[in-house]
């Protein structure tokens, strides 16, 4: 059994205009100590699939359906106590801008002492807390933890903001640990510094992690297993090297196309057109208003899984040949 | 100084329409009235140093001692009030805030609409009518019963005094006649400013450190005890003191409505009878007070901001 099995997640956000529809049924697993990416453009609704397992979703979102199964129970049901013990040992989420995720007007040890005494049943004492929060500084590679502690946030830079949130996340990241673009606040060395903490941190304490990020480059050596996501679905699954190599969707296909390369053929096109509104999203695949090979029934039906080689997915009907597409 | 450009003659007025002209002569002469106005201006700042504040045209006293008379009711009326202010403002705007958009965030809005709507003076009435002699809760005027003597004096402030000096008694009636004035002089700020921690509180619920703190697990309780109330307080408490600032200026409506010797009253009655003398030590005292809360503010802030605190050590 999967550590995590989102099956069939609706989210929609209500707002002045109506009720916009981002999470359209989406369907995805993480297995114990794997390792999983989530790519695609902004505004797709990566961020909200990930707050909704931390159950930390907006006032005005609106749950319209689908499942969260930790161990096979359902995390959207499970009353506040049951998923704060959650929250406490097992899951942890790191942020994209790591001066927003921290509280600008305490120190580092005022809010890393409570995280720690929070997230412990027994009581633990001023010394065993404050040694705990060192050996975490350490393992985020922190130097000088006494004088990060003492810091308040604005003290810190980017990078070392990011390092504290990652130490925080880790008092309870037991099991899971998602990472929402850790690095993209950051600047490129720092954020493949960063990148390479996580897969050190999570390899040695064997828990799963999800990974968003823009940086396919260092997504392709990062992640096992790959999840393309556009506008609220997910177009495309599968191994890491099987989705790079064999982009099968035409979304993947101009999305990884569309990052630069250093050989010098220019700068590439991106994909023309715009994400589609959420208030109003096309019928069948909400691709179509931007596909190349766009068909008529890509506007009438929503495509289902197709498997187009061993373990790879893509939900595209140029893939249909007769029989029918399997959902997942 | 524009006290001493404003027309009407002061020595005139203190002396009545009947008095002969020479007794006014006199009169200016004696109040160097005929003197250049940067003379003036000396006379009375070597006057302020010495303890020499001018006569109050109005009382025949040295301006000094009304002021050191008058003030105290002032300070302590402002003071049950800041007090007042901060007790009910923050516990509305976190509530509200913590529960935006429910049945408890309107009625707290409906409630601060009011405040803000209805002038000081008119509340005080109303209070007076229905708690003061409507139901006879409170007493409707003065700072203490007539059959009540006042605590010997060390501060002024009646309530200080009499605990200091024993006088239980005298300090509970004196915090009873404070209540509905303290009461209607706080009402519009905190109004005002349970709104504004309203919103401060509703926009950093949305933000990434309370998403990080839920998602760590700590308690409600602290999260929003702690880590929420914290950095929402820093806009109220600078909207905090400018409202206290200003009540001194605002006082004097209540102290009339309540019959409270203060000096905000004096300082209104020193304007209407042109006491020249009692103006200018008016205005001082009010700035200084002034001064004086914000300083405060300024320090209190800065212990709520870090921010601030550590922009200004840097730049020394």
């Amino acid at each position: 059994m999967p550590l995590i099995q989102v099956k069939d997640l609706r989210v929609g956000y209500n707002v002045y205009e109506g009720l916009l529809k981002v999470l359209d049924g989406i369907n995805f697993f993480v297995e114990r100590k794997e390792k999983v990416g989530i790519i695609g453009e902004s505004a797709c609704g990566k961020t909200t699939a990930m707050k909704a397992i931390m159950r930390i979703l907006a006032k005005n979102s609106v749950l319209m359906g689908g499942k969260i199964l930790y161990d096979g129970n359902d995390i959207l049901r499970m009353n506040d106590t049951q998923f704060t013990e959650i929250r406490r040992k097992k899951f942890s989420m790191i942020f994209q801008d790591p001066s927003a995720a921290l509280n600008p007007v305490f120190t580092i040890r005022q809010q890393f002492y409570d995280i720690i005494r929070y997230s412990s049943n027994q009581r633990m004492t001023k010394d065993m807390i404050h040694e705990r929060a060192v050996e975490l500084l350490k393992q985020a590679a922190l130097p000088e933890p006494e004088r990060i502690l003492d810091s308040y946030p604005f003290q810190l830079s980017g990078g070392m903001k990011q390092r504290v949130n990652i130490a925080m996340a880790l008092v309870s990241a037991n099991e899971l640990l998602i990472a929402d673009e850790p690095g993209t606040a950051l600047d490129v060395t720092i954020e493949d510094q960063i990148l390479r903490l996580l897969k050190k941190i999570v390899e040695e304490r064997r828990i799963s992690i999800i990974l968003i990020s823009h940086a396919l480059g260092t997504i392709k050596h990062f992640v096992d297993r790959i999840y393309v996501m556009y506008a609220g679905t997910i177009v495309e699954s599968g191994p890491t090297e099987k989705v790079f190599k064999n982009p099968k969707h035409p979304y993947t296909q101009l999305l990884i196309d569309s990052v630069p390369k250093l050989t010098g053929e220019g700068v590439p096109e991106g994909i023309p057109g715009i994400v589609p509104s959420y208030l109003n999203p096309p019928h069948g695949c909400r691709f179509v208003t931007r596909c190349p090979y766009a068909m008529q029934v890509c506007k009438e039906k929503v495509p289902p899984s197709y498997e187009v080689e061993q373990l790879h997915y893509a939900s595209c009907f140029l893939y249909d040949n007769g029989e029918n597409g399997k959902d997942e | 100084m524009i006290a001493r450009v404003l027309p009407g003659d002061p020595a005139r007025l203190a002396l009545g329409p009947r008095a002969p002209q020479q007794a006014v002569d006199a009169l200016r002469a004696e109040l160097h009235l005929n003197d250049p106005i940067f003379v003036q201006y000396w006379y009375w700042l070597s006057g302020v140093f010495t303890g020499n504040w001018g006569i109050s045209l109005f009382t025949q006293r040295n301006v000094l001692i009304d002021v050191s008379e008058f003030l105290p009711a002032t300070v302590e009326l402002i003071l049950a009030a800041a007090i007042i202010d901060l007790a009910l403002a923050i516990p509305l705007g976190m509530l509200a805030g913590r529960m935006a958009n429910t049945f408890v965030d309107n009625t707290v809005r409906i409630i601060s609409y009011i405040g803000i709507a209805i002038p000081a003076f008119v509340v005080a009435i109303i209070l007076q009518l229905t708690l003061g002699y409507g139901l006879h809760i409170f007493p409707i005027i003065g700072r203490l019963d007539q059959s009540i003597q006042p605590p010997p004096r060390i501060t002024g402030l009646y309530v200080i005094d009499g605990l200091i000096t024993g006088n239980f008694s005298v300090a509970a009636n004196a915090l009873w006649h404070l209540v509905l004035p303290a009461f209607a002089l706080a009402l519009g700020p905190i109004a005002q400013e349970a709104r504004i921690l309203r919103s401060s509180v509703v926009e950093n619920l949305n933000k990434d450190y309370t998403l990080a703190e839920i998602s760590h697990g700590l308690p409600e309780r602290i999260i929003t005890l702690k880590y929420l109330m914290k950095p929402s307080l820093i806009p109220m408490i600078t909207i905090y003191a400018l409202d206290i600032s200003s009540q001194i200026a605002n006082a004097f409506l209540i102290e009339l409505i309540f019959n409270w010797p203060g000096f905000s009253r004096y300082g209104l009655n020193a304007m209407l009878s042109k006491d020249l003398n009692a103006i200018v030590a008016t205005v001082m005292v009010a700035g200084i007070m002034f001064v004086v809360a914000n300083t405060i503010v300024d320090l209190v802030v800065s212990y709520l901001d870090p921010r601030i605190r550590f922009q200004a050590e840097s730049e020394e």
